[in-house]
């Protein structure tokens, strides 16, 4: 790896030029696949000088600094209180403790990255996203729109909703990527689904949520339209990790088991 | 360039290259107990603590390290002793190189948790991989050493 310069700027506004200077410039999250992703960078930037690695609680929200590690989103007691902890839960299945106290959430995002067990609980907390120039956007329209990648990732805000969470992870071993994620969300406004590493990109199931939040009540019944809806609107196909029939038959369980454990002792 | 780091509570200044990681640069400067495995973040032999927290010394740039804490197995002795004999007694050693990783991650677990469960102990070393043994005796000489108060 060839790095011709690394620099550690001491403002946001520093930062931000040097990134959009002549050259080809990288600004480092944690770094974790730093080394599988990056052959060579006139500038690497690093944002470790710049207080982005905490996570605050204010009135409304849950922010979440976008150098702050999986390991620290993992154990912070404001992110287990949120949508019954599936952002924790989604961290802890991510690698070892090694790596997560390396790998940091704005690299997860900024690299977009289809494997992500992250992903599919920030869709379903609707998570909002602070870039430095643009302002903020939602994560769900980040991933559709690929034009902010020169700007810098400040935060990630997730507002505290009374809410049930599920969240899924099927990997083959502990350190493997997902052969499938999923998580799902229920709010007095209705749910949230979103599956991902199908192998592809994480999305919100806009058609099953649509279907679900038009039903009355949630029975079995319902339950086997959603799946069929489901499978309808996602893409799902082979790779390595799993077939297309495997993925579909995790999908369809858990799809299942998640409905279920959200509509349980809720309105 | 020269970076400044606290290896084991001591000053040091060593030199690098910009793109080099902390596993190059602890090697070259002889802290040969920092191991190299698979060397792309994934089997956890060259885990070092920095400011406390176990980390792939594989991934990290050595510039970043800048002014941090490592340790590495040399600065935990008493500790890693104690271990490497509760891991003898239960004949949980086989050819040794991961143990220096292996009793970091331990030594960081005990500061972190309190009476860790089985499950929390396998959880907390997902990602220090053995090639020798099946985890069984390991995991048994761990829970001793969890509560050995001495």
């Amino acid at each position: 790896m060839v790095i011709t310069e690394f620099l550690k700027p001491k403002s946001l506004e520093e930062a931000y030029s040097i990134y959009n200077s002549e050259g080809k410039n990288q600004i480092v999250g944690g770094g974790a696949w730093l080394k599988l992703t990056l052959k060579q960078a006139d500038k690497l930037i690093s944002l470790d000088d710049l207080g982005l690695n905490s996570i605050i609680q204010t009135d409304k929200s849950v922010e979440i600094g976008a150098m702050s590690t999986l390991r620290s989103i993992e154990i912070s007691e404001e992110v287990k209180s949120l949508y019954e902890g599936i952002l924790s839960q989604a961290c802890h299945k991510i690698m070892g403790i090694n790596v997560r106290n390396l790998a940091t959430i704005g690299g997860s995002i900024m690299g977009r990255l289809s494997f992500s067990d992250l992903y599919p609980a920030l869709l379903v907390m609707k998570a909002k996203l602070v870039f430095y120039k643009s302002g903020e956007i939602s994560f769900s329209e980040f991933l559709n729109n690929p034009k902010r990648d020169k700007d810098i990732l400040l935060k990630v805000v997730i507002d505290k909703e009374e809410a049930k969470g599920f969240y899924k992870k099927v990997a083959l071993t502990a350190l493997d990527f997902a052969v499938m994620n999923m998580a799902i969300s229920k709010t007095k406004e209705g749910f949230q689904i979103s599956i991902g590493a199908t192998p592809s990109m994480a999305a919100l199931a806009i058609d099953t949520i649509k279907y679900l939040n038009g039903c009355e009540a949630i029975t079995e019944v319902e339950i086997k339209k959603a799946n069929e809806i489901l499978l309808n609107e996602i893409h799902i196909s082979d790779n390595i990790r799993g077939s297309k029939e495997y993925r579909t038959e995790l999908v369809k369980t858990y799809l299942a088991r998640g409905i279920r454990q959200v509509t349980k002792n809720v309105g | 360039m020269l970076v400044k780091l606290i290896v084991n509570n001591e000053p040091k200044v060593f030199e690098c290259e910009t793109g080099e990681f902390l596993l190059d640069t602890l090697r070259k400067y002889n802290y040969l107990s920092v191991r190299r495995g698979c060397d792309n973040t994934s089997c956890g032999v060259c885990t070092v603590l920095f400011d406390g927290k176990p980390i792939p010394s594989c991934s990290l740039l050595t510039v970043r390290a800048e002014g941090h804490n490592i340790t590495t197995v040399e600065g935990i002795q008493e500790e890693a002793d104690k271990l490497g004999r509760i891991f003898g007694d239960e004949g949980a050693d086989q050819c040794g190189f991961c143990n220096p990783s292996m009793a970091l991650t331990v030594y960081a677990m005990k500061k972190e948790l309190c009476h860790p469960t089985e499950e929390e102990v396998r959880e907390y070393l997902v990602g220090n991989l053995c090639r020798c043994t099946g985890y069984i005796a390991q995991e048994r000489a761990i829970m001793r050493y969890l509560e050995d108060k001495s």
